[in-house]
C-alpha cells in the first residue's frame, strides 16, 4: 500500500469512528454511554491530529481530553448518579425541528466555505513540525504573555469550581 | 333787558332745578314760594324786555340774542349750504305776546296750584315739572329757529307726559282701565307721531334754504327759494306736528284723557299754553303758508273741522273736565281756522282770549271739584251757586267771554276770525265757525247750569275754596272781561285803529298781500250784519241751554231719547278711540308680536343654536380627545404592551432556546461573511 | 490527503454537536456536546496549522484545549451546585430567566 492510500484509509476510519461516536454522544439516553462514546470520539480526534502530523497535540489529546477531563465527567456522572435521561417536553417539540435545520443551514454554509479552499496542502512541513519542541517553542516565545494569563484563568477556574462545588456551611 | 332775553326761560329752568334737588326738604311754603317766585321774576322781565321792544321803530322791533353754538354742521343738502344752528332766541312782537301770556297765566296758575295741591305728596315734584314747562314752554316761544323751538316742542311734551300722568297709579278711566299713567303716556306716543311728521318737515326746509332760523327761511322763500311743491308739503308736515301738539284731527284723542292730570296741569299745559304752541308755530311760518295756498287751505279745513266735531262732543260730555277738554279742541279749531284763512294775527288774538277764560274755566272747575272732594261728574253736582259764590261768579263771566258775547273778550277775538273766514272768500269755512259758535254757547251754558244751578245733587259738604285759589280766578275773571278790548276792529270804532294787538302783530307776520285790498272793499254794514248774525247764534244757543237745563230736570234725557242712535255715537265720542285701536294699534301691537317672536325664535334661536352649535363642537372634541388623542396616546403604550407580551416570550428561560437563537445568529454572520467574499 | 475532507469533517463534528447542545436535556451531557464542538474547532486549527506549516495554530488548540478543561471544570462545579438545588441535572427546569 501506497503512503497516501494509507492516509485516505486511516482518514476514513477515524472519520468514520468520530462521526459515529459523536452521533452516540449526541442520541443516547444513558449519560455514561454518552461519556464512554465521547471517549471514542476524542481518541478519535487524537488519531486525526496524528493522521495530520501535530504529535505533540495528539499526546495532550489522549492526556488532558480523555484523560483528565473525561474522567472528570465521569465522575461527576457517576458522583450524581444520573439516570436515563428522560424525553424532552413542551419546548423540545420545536426544538425537535428547528436544532436539526439550523445545524443543517450551518453545516451547509460552512461546506461551502470549506469547498471554496484550496484542493492541497500549501507547504511540506519540515522536520520538527509538531513537535513538542517546535510547539514549546512558538509558545514561550510569540505566546509568553498569553500562557501565563493562561495560568491565571486556571487558578481562577480551579477556585471558582472549588467554591462553586463546596456544600454550604 | 333785550340783550338778556335767554334769561327768561332759563329762570324757570333754575326754579325746576332747586324744586328738583332739595324740594323735598323744604316746606310746601318755601317750595311755592320758590316756584312761584320765580315764574312772577320771569313775567316782570318779560314785560320789561316787552316794554323795552316797544321804545324800538316798528322795523326794528326784531332782537336777537344767541348764547352760543348748537349744531355747527358744515356742508348740508343738496345745495351744499354751510348749516349752523345756534341757541338763538328771539323777541319780537309774536314771541313778546306769547311770553306775557305764558308767564302772565301762568303765574297765577302756579299761586292756584299751592292751594290746590296742598294736601297732595309729591309737592316739590310738581312744582319742579311745572316749572321745568315753563321753562321750555318759553324755549318754544323764544326760540330764534325751529330746532330751539323743537327743543322746547319736545320738552313740553315731555312736561305734559310727567304731569299728566303726575298721579301715577291712581285710575283714571274706569271704562277704559286706564290709569293716569296710561294718560300720559297717550299723549306722549300721540305727539311723538306729530313730532315726527314736523322734524321731516325742519330737515326739508333745512336742507333746502341753508338754515333753520326763522327770519332766513322767510327771507329765503319770499326770495323764492324752494319748489312750490316742497313748500306745500312742508308746509302739511309741519301742521301735522302741530295738530299732535295742538290736538286736531286726526291726533286730538290725547286731550281729553290728558284731564287725568291736576287740574292746574289741564289749565296751564292743556288751555292756555301748550296746546296753542301749534298756532304759534304756523304764525311763525306765515311766510312758507302764504307761499303755499293750498296748505293753509288744509289748515283753514282741519281746524274748522275739529272746531264743530268737537263742539258736538262737548253737548254730551258728563264730566266738568272732559267738557272743557273738547271745548279746547274746539276753540283750538278756532285758531287753526283763522291762521288757515290768513287771519293771523286774529288767530293769536283768539289764542289770548282763550287763554284767559279757558284757564278761569279750569282753575274755576279745580274749585268746584276740590270743593266737592274729587266728585267731577255733572250729573252728580248743582246748586252750588249759594255755596262757592266766588267760583260761580267767576266762572259766569268766563262762560259769556267763551260763547262771544259782547263786551267780554272771546267775542273780538271769535268775530275776528268769523270776519277773516267770510272776507277771505272761505264761506264753508265761516258758516261751520258760525254752528260752532252757536254749539259752544250751547254746551258752556249747559255746564253753567248743570254744576251751579238747580237741586244739590251731590252729598259732599260743599265749600268755597281758599284765597290762593280764587284770588287768581279773580285775576283771570277780569282778564276776561277786558282782554279783548285791545283788539277791538275798526268796523266798531267808527275809523280809529284802536286794534292794538292787530298792529302790534303786523311786523311777525306776512300777508299773501291781498288782505289789504278785500279790507278796504268790504262794507261796513256787511260786517256789522256778520256780527249781529254770529251774536245772534250765540244768544239762541244759550236760551236753549237754558230752556233745557237751569232749573230743569229731564228735558236733556228727553232729547237723548228721541235722537237714539245718533245720540250714542257722540256719546261715545263717535268711537274714534275704538278706531284707532283697531286700525291702528291692534296691527301694531301684532307687528311687535312679530318681532318679539322674531327675537325670541330667531335671533335667541341663533345665540342657543348657537349654544348648541358650541355644545356640539365641545362633544366633538371632547370625543375627539378622549377617542383619537387619547386613543393615540393608548394605542401607543398598547402597541407597546402588545410588542413587549409579544416578544417577553423569547424570554423562555430555556437555554437551549437561547443557544439555538445564538446559532442561528452565528449562521447568519457566516452567511453574510461568504457573501462579502 | 485533501485537507478539504479533514475541514469537511470538522464542520460535520461541530454541527453534530451543535445539534446535541440543542437537543440534550441534562447539563453534563450538554457540556460533552460542548467538547465535541471545541473538539471540532481544534481538528480545524490542526488543520490549517497543516496548511501553513507554522506552529501558530497548534499554540492556538493549546490554549483551547486549556480552556475547555477549564470550563469543563467549572461547568460540572455550576451542575453539582445545581443538582444539590433542584435533584435533577435536567436543564427545563432551570427557568429562572422566564419572563
Amino acid at each position: 500500500m501506497s503512503g497516501g492510500a494509507l492516509e485516505a484509509a486511516a482518514f476514513f476510519v477515524l472519520a468514520v469512528l468520530t462521526v459515529a461516536s459523536a452521533l452516540v454522544v449526541i442520541t443516547h439516553r444513558n449519560p455514561v454511554v454518552c461519556a464512554l462514546a465521547l471517549a471514542f470520539h476524542l481518541v478519535g480526534i487524537a488519531g486525526l491530529f496524528l493522521l495530520l502530523g501535530s504529535q505533540f497535540l495528539a499526546l495532550l489529546q489522549v492526556i488532558v481530553y480523555a484523560g483528565a477531563i473525561m474522567v472528570l465527567i465521569l465522575f461527576v456522572v457517576m458522583l450524581l448518579n444520573l439516570g436515563e435521561e428522560t424525553r424532552a417536553g413542551s419546548h423540545g417539540r420545536i426544538q425537535a425541528w428547528l436544532a436539526p435545520v439550523l445545524a443543517l443551514a450551518l453545516a451547509a454554509v460552512l461546506g461551502k466555505a470549506v469547498l471554496s479552499g484550496p484542493a492541497q496542502a500549501a507547504v511540506t512541513p519540515g522536520s520538527g513540525y509538531g513537535t513538542a519542541g517546535t510547539v514549546g517553542q512558538e509558545l514561550f516565545a510569540r505566546f509568553f504573555y498569553p500562557f501565563e494569563v493562561l495560568s491565571l484563568l486556571l487558578v481562577a477556574a480551579m477556585i471558582g469550581a472549588v467554591l462553586l462545588a463546596k456544600k454550604r456551611v | 333787558m333785550l340783550s338778556k332775553i335767554w334769561l327768561i326761560p332759563m329762570l324757570p329752568l333754575l326754579g325746576a332745578a332747586i324744586n328738583g334737588l332739595v324740594g323735598p326738604k323744604l316746606s310746601k311754603r318755601a317750595v311755592g314760594f320758590v316756584a312761584c317766585g320765580i315764574v312772577l321774576l320771569a313775567f316782570l322781565l318779560s314785560a320789561t324786555a316787552v316794554f323795552e321792544l316797544s321804545g324800538l321803530p316798528s322795523e326794528e322791533r326784531h332782537v336777537t340774542t344767541e348764547i352760543g353754538t348748537w349744531l355747527p354742521l358744515g356742508e348740508v343738502g343738496a345745495k351744499a349750504q354751510n348749516l349752523e344752528v345756534s341757541w338763538g332766541f328771539t323777541l319780537d312782537p309774536l314771541s313778546s305776546v306769547m311770553i306775557l301770556i305764558v308767564t302772565g297765566v301762568g303765574f297765577l296758575i302756579h299761586v292756584y296750584a299751592t292751594g290746590y295741591m296742598a294736601h297732595e305728596e309729591g309737592f316739590s315734584r310738581f312744582f319742579t315739572y311745572l316749572n321745568l314747562f315753563l321753562a321750555m314752554m318759553l324755549t318754544l316761544v323764544l326760540g330764534s329757529s325751529l330746532l330751539v323751538m323743537f327743543v322746547g316742542w319736545e320738552g313740553v311734551g315731555l312736561c305734559s307726559y310727567l304731569l299728566i300722568g303726575f298721579f301715577y297709579d291712581r285710575p283714571f278711566d274706569e271704562r277704559t282701565g286706564m290709569s293716569c299713567a296710561d294718560a300720559g303716556r297717550k299723549a306722549f306716543v300721540v305727539n311723538r307721531i306729530g313730532d315726527f311728521a314736523f322734524l321731516i318737515g325742519v330737515l326739508y326746509l333745512a336742507t333746502t334754504f341753508g338754515t333753520v332760523e326763522f327770519r332766513g327761511i322767510t327771507e329765503g322763500i319770499l326770495a323764492g327759494g324752494g319748489s312750490h311743491a316742497l313748500l306745500v308739503g312742508v308746509g302739511l308736515l309741519l301742521f301735522l306736528g302741530a295738530c299732535g301738539k295742538s290736538a286736531q284731527i286726526p291726533l286730538y284723542v290725547w286731550l281729553p284723557d290728558a284731564m287725568a292730570g291736576p287740574t292746574p296741569v289741564s289749565a296751564l299745559i292743556h288751555a292756555a299754553t301748550m296746546v296753542t304752541a301749534g298756532v304759534y308755530m304756523v304764525t311763525r311760518m306765515s311766510g312758507l303758508y302764504t307761499a303755499a295756498p293750498e296748505a293753509m287751505a288744509v289748515v283753514a279745513a282741519v281746524g274748522a273741522l275739529t272746531a264743530i266735531f268737537a263742539a258736538t262732543m262737548g253737548i254730551v260730555a258728563t264730566d266738568i273736565k272732559k267738557v272743557l277738554a273738547y271745548s279746547t279742541v274746539s276753540q283750538l279749531g278756532y285758531m287753526f281756522a283763522g291762521a288757515g284763512v290768513g287771519a293771523f294775527g286774529a288767530a293769536i288774538f283768539h289764542l289770548m282770549t282763550h287763554a284767559f277764560f279757558k284757564a278761569l274755566l279750569f282753575l274755576g272747575a279745580g274749585s268746584v271739584i276740590h270743593g266737592l272732594d274729587g266728585e267731577q261728574d255733572i250729573r252728580k253736582m248743582g246748586g252750588l251757586k249759594a255755596r262757592m259764590p266766588v267760583t260761580y261768579r267767576t266762572m259766569w263771566v268766563a262762560t259769556w267771554a267763551i260763547a262771544g258775547i259782547i263786551p267780554f273778550a272771546g267775542f273780538f277775538s271769535k268775530d275776528e276770525i268769523l270776519w277773516g273766514a267770510f272776507s277771505s272768500g272761505n264761506k264753508v269755512v265761516w258758516a261751520v265757525l258760525l254752528a260752532g259758535a252757536g254749539t259752544t254757547a250751547f254746551y258752556m251754558f249747559r255746564l253753567l247750569h248743570l254744576v251751579f244751578d238747580g237741586k244739590e245733587r251731590s252729598h259732599a259738604h260743599a265749600h268755597e275754596s281758599p284765597k290762593s285759589m280764587t284770588m287768581p280766578l279773580q285775576v283771570l275773571a277780569v282778564l276776561s272781561v277786558v282782554g279783548g278790548w285791545i283788539g277791538i276792529p275798526a268796523a266798531l270804532t267808527f275809523g280809529a285803529n284802536l286794534n292794538f294787538l292787530g298792529s302790534w302783530l303786523e311786523p311777525s307776520i306776512v300777508h299773501a298781500g291781498r288782505e289789504a285790498a278785500h279790507e278796504a272793499h268790504a262794507s261796513l254794514a256787511l260786517e256789522w250784519g256778520l256780527m249781529a248774525l254770529a251774536l245772534l247764534v250765540a244768544g239762541g244757543g244759550i236760551l236753549l241751554a237754558r230752556s233745557m237745563y237751569k232749573d230743569r230736570e229731564g228735558i236733556a234725557e228727553a232729547w237723548a231719547r228721541r235722537f237714539g242712535p245718533l245720540y250714542t255715537m257722540v256719546r261715545n265720542y263717535y268711537w274714534v278711540d275704538e278706531l284707532y285701536e283697531l286700525v291702528v294699534l291692534r296691527p301694531f301691537y301684532a307687528a311687535c308680536r312679530v318681532s318679539r317672536a322674531f327675537d325670541v325664535y330667531v335671533v335667541d334661536g341663533l345665540v342657543n343654536g348657537a349654544r348648541h352649535v358650541t355644545i356640539g363642537t365641545s362633544h366633538l372634541s371632547h370625543a375627539n380627545d378622549r377617542w383619537i388623542v387619547d386613543g393615540l396616546v393608548n394605542l401607543v403604550g398598547a402597541v407597546v404592551g402588545a410588542s413587549a407580551a409579544l416578544l417577553r416570550r423569547l424570554q423562555t428561560g430555556v437555554v437551549q432556546s437561547y443557544a439555538a437563537a445564538m446559532v442561528f445568529g452565528i449562521f447568519v454572520l457566516l452567511v453574510l461573511y461568504s457573501l462579502a467574499r | 490527503m485533501d485537507p478539504r475532507y479533514v475541514l469537511l469533517l470538522s464542520a460535520v463534528l461541530f454541527s453534530l454537536g451543535v445539534v446535541g447542545v440543542l437537543l440534550r436535556r441534562g447539563a453534563i451531557t450538554i457540556l460533552m456536546c460542548i467538547e465535541l464542538m471545541l473538539n471540532a474547532g481544534n481538528l480545524a486549527f490542526v488543520t490549517f496549522a497543516r496548511q501553513a506549516g507554522t506552529a501558530e495554530a497548534q499554540v492556538y488548540v493549546f490554549f483551547v484545549m486549556t480552556l475547555a478543561a477549564a470550563e469543563a471544570a467549572v461547568g460540572l462545579a455550576i451542575t453539582i451546585a445545581l443538582f444539590r438545588l433542584r435533584e435533577s441535572t435536567d436543564i427545563d427546569q432551570i427557568r429562572l430567566l422566564k419572563w
